[in-house]
């Protein structure tokens, strides 16, 4: 079976790659692109582990083929901290202890920023229900939660300021 | 080197990095995706693995033919269990709890039979994925189906389908004559259980049982593996131990132990789980055929078919009682599913059924039963969370039925302080009896409920341990310093590593680098399980730190023209006592700057077998509401005490708090493996195993109870395991109290639920 | 699965072309990718949807809502107009999968998978919606409950797809609601689900109603019975339970990991009550 070439933006920068045309997108962005960031946690869009922003739009990218990223902007948990600083989301993680192995960190912290980007101020329970998706084993998500809510506490501030 | 230590605790307030909060040393590389977990290791030449799976239960293996999956362009290599050795029976002592060599080789490839839906037959490398997975569908294996029994106590049965048919029940005298699948008996007892009964003015009764659970890490199991022609390899993988790994990778392929480096990789959770090999042999072998290095991943069936859940279980509990509720026999008789190789934890279970209770009368037995199912693994607190559940349940009976707060009865009948426990040594330094305090003067215990609530309370022991570890301890130059253990990092432990050793030296945790190196790297140190780390490693940290405090005030000395006995160590920095010196204090900085004058480098290294792991309980409380109709039961507040010792990392303490909770949580609700009559697991994704997401869990309140461990120079107690051992007692105590009955058969989901509330009218 | 053959085509004459040559149509591919891996399909050349024209986004015409069959459940969330109108609906793409899922997951994706328990698929046949399929004859116009006629089966012949969901005009005092039962709170198929959708005459008394239910049959069921229990009768406790026993008669569950068949039987009942009453506070507001 031939390979496809694909072309599309990835944090920002502009990237091709070959890919099988069955690929997921997971596989390609750690086995292509070298970015391991995301996690295969199931492989069936259950884990979240995987999430990555297509588009603006949160996606598992286990549930993407490669080909479907032809053109489109992709953003992935290396691309979070920007001009050598840490994202607020990433800190408050540190700060709280929101992670204990660090596996899912990349997939919920995605999902956070997507959160965010689109509700400044969820509620305990919205943030509970949106990363749902986003399973944690280590934490009981407690500190996780808390994690999420200061930091969008500190993003609004930092917005009204 | 052997050293045991033993000494005074130090106090808190004079404690400056112990008990802080910093953020963790590897945390940045874990929220921006740098980490390398088990399966981000690339190398040149690599090749990617497959293993093919059994579909049966149990079948003999009549035969495998491999030649058209070799004969298929790019692979690379096909190994079956004819290419491992074919190991005698051996205990070996590497993993969390002794194993049974040869069944450890049968588990990861199966030679003869296979014994459970998802038993490892063959494996391929190949030059991609695809080319991989075509070949596996190219093997062909012949099986001869065979009867199967998953249940544990129909696997009891005489007439069972027999998994190993040698197999003949120890631990009972005179030894049975026709084999089973009971592999062991346990027996524990104390007193006269008859006359204990006798003087009871109250008896419950109850049988229990328990559904087999996955530990659920987040992370499958992955390693890249490499073997040159001389046999000298390279491991890269995700484990609790890489001596663990590099032990059982030796035997398991006849290497010298010098012969295998295990490099560990970043691990994505394990709680037990990951104290075992499962693919690392398997690399070995398929990098020797083929000399190149080789990855092996799984997907999340193949971790759930075929890697370690914990027993499913029957368990019968009897408790007297006198009015007031003083406790006077117990009788425990428990039976613990192995899955397809002997080694259940019903010995621990065992050990922990009673351990929070003086008795005076009291019998355990418990039963070790290979079924058709996965091999079980350790899984926090291995045996102990189940036989709590029938015990506190029992125990939550007698309350109700005496009138008793079931914090009060516990009260009344906890250990203490110079008791001896139900299994063996005298208690010290414990904090049982000030850990119910706690939970009973908690604000969540008198809150009001509302209607149609209920609330549970749960008392939890477990053991924890302490064992061989080895830290080295390097000073730089610029007086910032690097610490190395052989322990992996599976929730925090790099931090409390380097804040021991920062608190030792008087500097800040951030001038400390703690690092988990290879087995080539650092002296050997056991798995991280048992709760053992910060208690084990902590200790050989402390110790390595106060070897170079020694040093540092030796070369002060030496600086200053004085004897060591002049020198006191201060806040980072070597002050002089001697009163003929008109000397300035030095630095940490300083001394380490000079180092190459006053004698070289600055490190120490120490290996030591700790022992004095202080025990660990825990008491919780939970509050249900339960939808009646749909019988879908929501936790809608959980408070968690425990006696911890110390804590070093208060937040890293909470949060093994936490999770232990949610996952106790999700064993009482909705977690299970389910089995089709067919014998293969009908859930084996995240979608059908249902692992507590978000939503389903309120906030965890962590209440941490310090109780100082005094056989450790911080006063820590081991914490990690103890918290999962109460929530399957405090959930469905909780759901006793809302529903009006009891329900002693896990899980409580939603139609088990519904159907005990049809019945009960 | 990697060795998957992908076709993305732009035109309905491409993809019906791909299609009758033996693609196999995906939309989000939220369930399609997670089968194919697990080999419970046998593999074969991926047709994508998504850049077909008109299977993307949602507009209103004469009244009435067109949704493009490949648009991310998300987005039905988004459209507030469409809230507004199809609570019901909405609610049932609403639960497919996570976030994650919204933001690949189609009604039609979850249509023609052909599950029982598809979230979305009781509410619009409630709702009375239809499918426009396009395929080699041209297009034709079909209700929704036409479209699956057993599990993993659906009535699209060779080359033909879904290409658009249609809503019908909402008359006033009308309201749709869509609830289903799973053991945890997110992320769970569903045990079983009820839509119900539901109009008011001005008086409060029930006009019409259309009861369906989710994962207790192959394929989702209307419950005969709900006009009879609710028409011309005002919401009360006597007529939800004569729904709550319509309900249960058609119900023809099995029993697997997920429930058991009394325990579906049962909770159907709760869960076409639940949903009345939910379709029947709503309308009354729109009063």
């Amino acid at each position: 079976m031939s390979k496809v070439h694909i072309r599309a933006r990835v944090n920002g920068d502009p990237v091709e790659f070959l890919a099988e045309q069955g690929m997921t997108l997971l596989d390609a962005l750690r086995d292509e692109l070298g970015l391991t960031g995301a996690k295969e946690g199931c492989g069936s869009g259950d884990c979240g582990a995987c999430s990555i922003m297509v588009d603006e739009r949160l996606v598992c990218s286990c549930l993407m083929l490669a080909p479907e990223a032809e053109g489109r902007r992709i953003e992935t948990i290396e691309g979070m901290a920007r001009d050598g600083g840490l994202h607020p989301l990433q800190r408050k993680f540190l700060e709280h202890a929101a992670l204990q192995c660090g596996f899912c960190t990349p997939g919920l912290l995605v999902a956070a920023k997507a959160l965010l980007d689109q509700n400044p101020d969820p509620t305990e329970t919205e943030t509970r229900f949106w990363l749902a998706g986003n399973l944690c084993r280590c934490t009981g998500y407690d500190k996780v939660i808390r994690a999420v809510m200061d930091a969008a506490a500190e993003l609004r501030q930092a917005h009204s300021a | 080197m052997t050293d045991v230590i033993d000494k005074p605790k130090q106090d808190g307030p004079d404690l400056k990095v112990v008990g802080t909060r910093p953020v963790r040393p590897d945390g940045v590389d874990k929220v921006t995706g740098r980490a390398a977990f088990g399966a981000d290791y690339r190398l040149p030449g690599m090749l990617t693995g497959r293993i093919l799976r059994s579909p049966h239960p149990h079948a003999r293996i009549v035969s495998i033919d491999t030649t058209k999956a070799k004969a298929l362009a790019g692979v690379k290599a096909v190994v079956t269990a004819a290419d491992f050795p074919d190991l005698d029976s051996e205990e070996y002592e590497a993993g969390e709890s002794a194993a049974d060599i040869r069944d450890l080789s049968l588990n990861v490839m199966a030679r003869h039979k296979v014994l459970y839906d998802g038993h490892a037959v063959a494996a391929v490398a190949a030059t991609s994925a695809s080319v991989a997975e075509e070949a596996l569908g190219l093997i062909e294996v012949v099986y001869e189906v065979l009867p199967h029994v998953t249940d544990v106590v129909e696997a009891m049965s005489p007439t069972a389908p027999l998994l190993h048919e040698g197999m003949i029940t120890q631990g009972v005298t005179p030894p049975p004559t026709r084999p089973s699948n009971i592999a062991k008996r346990f027996a524990s007892q104390r007193g006269d259980l008859e006359a204990g009964f006798a003087a009871a003015e109250v008896v419950i009764e109850d049988s229990f049982t328990t559904q087999a659970v996955h530990q659920g890490y987040i992370e499958p199991h992955a390693c890249v593996a490499t073997m040159t022609e001389d046999g000298q390899s390279v491991v890269w993988s995700s484990s609790q131990g890489q001596f663990m790994v590099r032990t059982y990778c030796a035997k398991l392929l006849g290497l010298e132990v010098a012969d295998v480096r295990v490099i560990p990789a970043e691990i994505g959770g394990g709680f037990g789980g990951k104290t075992t090999v499962y693919l690392e042999p398997v690399a070995l072998a398929l990098s020797r055929i083929s000399g190149a290095p080789v990855k092996l991943v799984m997907s999340r069936d193949e971790v759930f078919r075929a890697t370690g859940p914990t027993s499913g279980t029957a368990i019968t509990v009897k408790i007297g009682a006198t009015r007031d509720g003083r406790f006077t026999a117990a009788q425990v008789e428990l039976k613990y599913q192995a899955g397809a190789f002997p080694g259940s934890p019903a010995g621990a279970a065992v050990m922990t059924a009673l351990a929070c209770y003086d008795l005076e009368n009291f019998s355990i037995i418990g039963w070790d039963v290979v079924t058709n199912t996965p091999k079980v693994a350790a899984y926090r607190a291995p045996g102990a969370p189940m036989v709590a559940f029938a015990v506190e349940g029992v125990i939550d009976e007698l309350a109700r039925n005496l009138g008793i707060d079931p914090i009060a009865i516990r009260e009344l009948n906890g250990v203490r302080d110079g008791m001896k426990a139900s299994y063996g040594p005298t208690f010290r330094n414990i904090g049982f009896q000030e850990t119910l305090q706690a939970a009973r003067e908690h604000p969540h215990y008198s809150a009001p409920l509302a209607p149609g609530e209920g609330r549970g309370v749960a008392a939890g022991f477990w053991f924890n341990v302490g064992g061989e570890s080895t830290a080295a301890l390097h000073l730089n130059e610029d007086g910032s310093a690097v610490v190395v253990t052989g322990s992996p990092d599976i929730g925090g432990s790099r931090a409390s590593m380097a804040m021991m050793a920062a608190e030792v030296l008087g500097v800040g945790a951030d001038r400390v680098r703690p690092v988990v190196a290879d087995t080539a790297s650092i002296g050997f140190s056991m798995l991280t399980g048992g709760s053992r780390t910060t208690f084990a490693t902590g200790m050989a940290v402390t110790q390595a730190a106060q070897k170079v405090v020694e040093s540092l005030k030796a070369r002060a000395a030496m600086t200053w023209e004085t004897g060591a006995e002049h020198v006191a160590w201060e806040n980072g920095q070597a002050i002089c006592l001697d009163p003929a010196k008109d000397v300035k204090a030095l630095s940490l900085a300083e001394l380490a700057a000079n180092a190459a004058r006053t004698g070289g480098p600055i490190s120490a290294e120490v290996s030591l077998n700790a022992q004095g792991a202080g025990p660990g309980f825990g008491v919780h409380i939970c509050d249900v509401a339960i939808d009646r109709e749909t019988g879908h039961v929501a936790i809608t507040r959980y408070t968690a005490v425990q006696d911890v010792g110390r804590a070093i990392h208060p937040a890293y303490v909470e949060g093994q708090i936490q999770g232990g909770a949610a996952q106790g949580i999700g064993w009482a609700l909705n977690e299970e493996y389910v089995f089709g009559d067919d014998g293969r697991m009908q859930n084996s994704g995240f979608l059908d195993y249902r692992m507590p997401v978000a939503s389903d869990l309120p906030m965890i309140e962590a209440v941490m109870v310090e109780v100082p461990n005094p056989r450790h120079p911080f006063g820590a107690k081991g914490v990690g395991e103890v918290p999962i051992v109460p929530p399957l007692a405090a959930v469905a105590n909780a759901v006793r109290g809302a529903l009006g009955f009891r329900m002693a058969h896990l899980p409580l989901s939603p139609p088990k639920v519904r159907a005990a509330l049809d019945r009960s009218g | 699965m990697s060795q998957l053959q992908y076709y993305a085509p732009g035109s309905v004459e491409d993809a019906v072309k791909a299609l009758g040559a033996g693609g196999r149509a995906m939309s989000g591919g939220t369930d399609l990718l997670v089968q194919l891996r697990a080999g419970r399909l046998p593999p074969g050349p991926i047709v994508d949807l998504k850049n077909v024209a008109g299977t993307q986004g949602i507009r209103q015409e004469n009244g009435g809502w067109i949704i493009g069959a490949a648009t991310p459940a998300a987005l039905l969330g988004e459209h507030a107009g469409l809230v507004a109108a199809w609570p019901g609906v909405v609610e049932g793409a609403g639960l497919i999968g996570s976030t994650q899922i919204q933001n690949r997951a189609s009604l039609a994706g979850n249509l023609c998978n052909a599950s029982p328990a598809a979230d979305s698929v009781p509410a619009l046949i409630a709702a009375r919606a239809t499918c426009i399929v396009a395929g080699p004859g041209g297009r034709r116009e079909v209700p929704v409950q036409a479209i699956v006629t057993g599990v993993g089966k659906t009535s699209l012949g060779p080359g033909e797809f879904v290409l658009e969901i249609r809503l019908p005009p909402r008359p006033p005092r009308a309201a749709d609601a869509y609830l289903r039962a799973i053991p945890r709170t997110e992320m769970d198929i569903a045990v079983a689900g009820a839509g119900a959708d539901i109009v008011l005459d001005e008086a409060g008394v029930c006009q019409d109603v259309r009861v369906v239910l989710g994962a207790v049959a192959p394929t989702a069921v209307i419950v005969a019975g709900a006009s009879a229990a609710l028409v011309g009768f005002r919401l009360d406790e006597a007529a939800l339970e004569r729904l709550d026993s319509a309900a249960q008669v058609v119900c023809r569950p099995i029993s697997d990991k997920r429930g058991t068949v009394e325990y579906r039987t049962r909770i159907a009942g709760v869960l076409a009550r639940r949903a009345v009453a939910i379709a029947w506070e709503r309308a009354e507001k729109r009063a």
